[in-house]
């Protein structure tokens, strides 16, 4: 199983006293109390016993919830040390809120052999940060050839499969893959897009890239795989997750699979919620696959995250060099990264603009993740696991990429006014990381 | 009605108010007012006379440095900038550079970068890629001219296309004009399109649907696959050029049927105005897009586009350039 960050021997317990937890997988939203000890929540209820424990008062205001858990990130290593690594991506994690993340296969080497699973979870676990949950390939290679050995991969800590970036395209090998791996109970996650229709497409097709002269990739590229995979799913009784959702028509395709109880799951990022494809320049940090759509895929977006159809928040966090981003907008590879903007654009634009509550976004960003991929976090019933993500849903954050933990620079959001910021993050127990800017949250320091 | 389409009105004749533009570069014509279309094509109008000299030259940009710098292949543009500058006594220097940044191995950042080190004063670029040019302005002094890039706009073109019809018709307001072929992949058609409904024409843009870029509509102009409706009453028919390399990309399934459906030809051209102006920014396949007779019959312009692209590039050098003084 993946990596744990080990608590120290001799830790004292901790005590969060008197916040507001949010804990949709018990059902729990009100003042509680929390006991850490020795890596797990020991405890909850009202008015715990101090007995021994450090005691860390939760100032008003704050919110107290599972540990946040990203299922969709690039870390770039091995291969791409100089995009990104898994020591600076989990420090980007910690400090936007994150216990753990899901990193997807596409290094130099592919992740596709267990060798290599085993050694991003050294890695990972040498950096002491923020859990990470290897997704292994489906194919080696992504190459869409040949199956990659999946119960070895599952055994040395993978806890999904996929091609991302290279979706499965083949329909046979997608139905092979699908009952390969319900055999482990691990789910298919896939980039849906079909080759053919997206070509060399740089932008969303509609009138930003006429007008840019930006060669388009039609919504319907992503909704023609979303339906087939959702059939697949239905065929194979294969768990499928849909990943970074973006058109409205894909949306409906999942709607229609999980009302015949298909095993059909899917993710949207903070990007696709929040911007469209108007907003688009000859800027490359705007560049990105799925690119951006129109406002009615958008809106649709936010509809789906409202009324439960979206199972989950990822950020597809995409670090590239600054070097890689300085070329010609047809030329820039595809991707942002958004671990350290993910949270206040979730508050801001979900929370505080009352399209849904702190409940729902708990779900989407830690139960559900939790559930989708069988980790031992996204709740804080006793004996899970005390990883703790703090949010302050009313603190500004003003984003500003020189104060990012991630190598990377390469996102839109610079100088945004946001409401809604991470507290703190708390992963075993252990204080990882405390945010500076909120006030209230040197309540956690761990002196 | 828009304040531009307003002069628009007026365009036949009315000399523009202005001396000058707003901006260093000419990167794409959206950034053009009505009346700064105006200003360029009546500063055309007088670079014409030039031409017609026995000495063909002005000192207007004396001791200015302007690079060509071209990354497509290109004879007509390429030519016509060239004897632009020299005409109005520029040093110019061509640069034919290989291909894209990922092929070559240097950036196109780092090859603007080291022209910059040179301190040319203007440079007039050619471009694959959407948006090279503003990728350029942003990281030189230099001014910047774009002589095509990608998929985007080709604004001197649409402009020695605008002086073209101004020759031809005494006003743009209410002009039918009807801009044929492939125009998913067309630059010239984008600016065409931004600078004639800007000064009130009554753009039709005409070509299978396969070539049809999404949101076309919102441009402002009517767009049909029927050519016959496309000409019918045209003042002014805009044939495009069909890459040949196209039917591969499942656009259209061969040069018979596109000439059949696309093609303009005498039978159909009847169907225009009995003054209506055939144009093509070439270079021409004939029998394709344009039937030669067509091509040079007696409504082509298609040789005035050409001659008037060397006053026109010169009087974009000459404001861009922003002297203000050595015309005559």
């Amino acid at each position: 199983m993946a990596t744990r960050s080990t608590p120290a021997a001799g830790q004292p317990p901790v005590l969060l006293k008197g916040g507001r937890v949010v804990d949709p997988a018990r059902g729990v939203d009100g003042e509680c109390d929390l006991l850490l000890r020795d890596g797990v929540v020991a405890e909850t209820g009202r008015d715990l016993p101090v007995d021994g424990a450090r005691v860390i008062q939760i100032p008003d205001g704050l919110v107290v919830c599972p540990g946040l858990i990203d299922m969709h990130v690039h870390l770039r290593e091995p291969g791409q040390e100089y995009k990104e690594t898994i020591a600076s991506g989990t420090a980007a994690a910690v400090a936007g809120g994150f216990t753990g993340v899901a990193c997807m296969p596409n290094t130099v080497p592919v992740n596709d052999h267990a060798g290599i699973t085993s050694m991003i979870l050294r890695k990972a676990a040498e950096a002491g940060l923020a859990h990470v949950y290897p997704i292994g390939a489906v194919t080696a290679g992504s190459r869409g050839e040949q199956m990659t050995e999946i119960g070895a991969l599952r055994d040395a800590g993978c806890v999904a499969i996929s091609d991302d970036g290279h979706p499965v395209a083949e329909a046979l090998m997608m139905r092979r893959a699908l009952e390969y791996a319900s055999m482990f109970g691990i789910p298919v996650i896939n980039h849906c897009e079909d080759p053919s229709l997206k070509g060399d497409g740089a932008a969303h097709e509609g009138h930003t890239a006429a007008v840019l002269g930006l060669r388009g990739i039609p919504g319907a590229a992503e909704e023609v795989m979303v339906a087939r995979d959702v059939a697949l799913s239905e065929l194979t009784g294969g768990a499928v997750h849909i990943a970074h959702m973006s058109v409205a028509g894909s949306l409906r395709a999942v709607r229609s699979g999980k009302e015949r109880g298909v095993a059909v799951t899917c993710e949207v990022t903070p990007h696709h919620f929040t911007l469209t494809d108007e907003q688009l320049t000859y800027d490359t940090n705007w560049k990105m696959n799925p690119p951006l759509r129109g406002s009615a895929d958008r809106d649709a977006m936010l509809e789906g995250l409202a009324d439960g159809s979206i199972d989950a928040i990822a950020t597809d966090h995409a670090p590239h060099h600054a070097d890689d981003k300085a070329v010609e907008f047809a030329e820039a590879p595809f991707g942002i990264i958004g671990l350290e903007t993910a949270i206040p654009l979730v508050l801001d634009r979900l929370l505080h603009s009352g399209r849904i509550s702190i409940g729902r976004i708990v779900e989407l960003l830690a139960t559900n993740p939790a559930r989708i991929l069988g980790l031992p976090g996204g709740s804080l019933a006793p004996g899970a696991p005390a990883d703790v993500t703090v949010l302050a849903p009313d603190a500004a954050t003003r984003v500003r990429k020189d104060t990012f933990r991630s190598q990377a620079r390469n996102m839109p959001f610079e100088g945004w006014q946001l409401r809604g910021a991470v507290a703190a993050v708390l992963i075993g127990g252990r204080t990882v990381y405390v945010n500076g800017d909120v006030g209230a949250a040197s309540a956690f320091d761990k002196s | 009605m828009t304040p531009g389409a307003a002069d628009g009105g007026a365009a036949g004749g009315a000399a523009s108010h202005l001396s000058r533009l707003r901006s260093r570069h000419l990167l794409s014509a959206a950034d053009l007012t009505a009346e700064e279309v105006l200003l360029i094509l009546d500063t055309a109008g007088a670079m014409r006379e030039v031409g017609t000299r026995p000495i063909k030259k002005v000192p207007a940009l004396r001791g200015k440095t302007v690079v060509n710098l071209f990354f497509e292949p290109s004879t007509r543009t390429r030519t016509s900038f060239e004897i632009a500058e020299k005409r109005l006594s520029a040093d110019a220097l061509n640069i034919s550079a290989a291909t894209s940044s990922l092929v070559k191995g240097e950036t196109l950042a780092d090859t603007a970068r080291n022209l910059e080190a040179m301190a040319p004063d203007i440079i007039v670029v050619r471009h694959q890629a959407s948006g090279a040019c503003h990728m350029l302005a942003d990281i030189c002094s230099s001014r910047i001219v774009n002589a095509g890039d990608g998929m985007h706009e080709h604004p001197t073109q649409a402009l020695l296309d605008l002086l073209t019809i101004r020759d031809h018709k005494s006003t743009f307001a209410g002009l039918k004009v009807a801009i044929v072929g492939d125009l998913l992949h067309s630059r010239v058609m984008r600016s065409n399109v931004v600078l004639l409904t800007m000064l009130g024409a009554d753009v039709w843009v005409c070509g299978p649907p396969t070539m049809m870029p999404a949101g076309i509509g919102r441009l402002g102009v009517t767009a049909t696959s029927s050519l016959d409706a496309a000409v019918d009453g045209a003042d002014v028919i805009m044939m495009l050029r069909i890459q040949l390399e196209r039917m591969s990309g499942h656009f259209f399934p061969s040069l018979r049927e596109y000439h059949e459906l696309f093609g303009l030809s005498r039978a159909r051209l009847a169907r225009a105005r009995p003054d209506v102006i055939v144009m093509h920014p070439g270079p021409l396949n004939r029998g394709v897009e344009i039937a030669s007779d067509v091509a040079d019959g007696p409504y082509s312009v298609i040789l005035e586009q050409v001659s008037n692209g060397v006053a026109l590039r010169m009087a974009v050098l000459y404001l861009i350039a922003g002297v203000t003084e050595g015309v005559d």
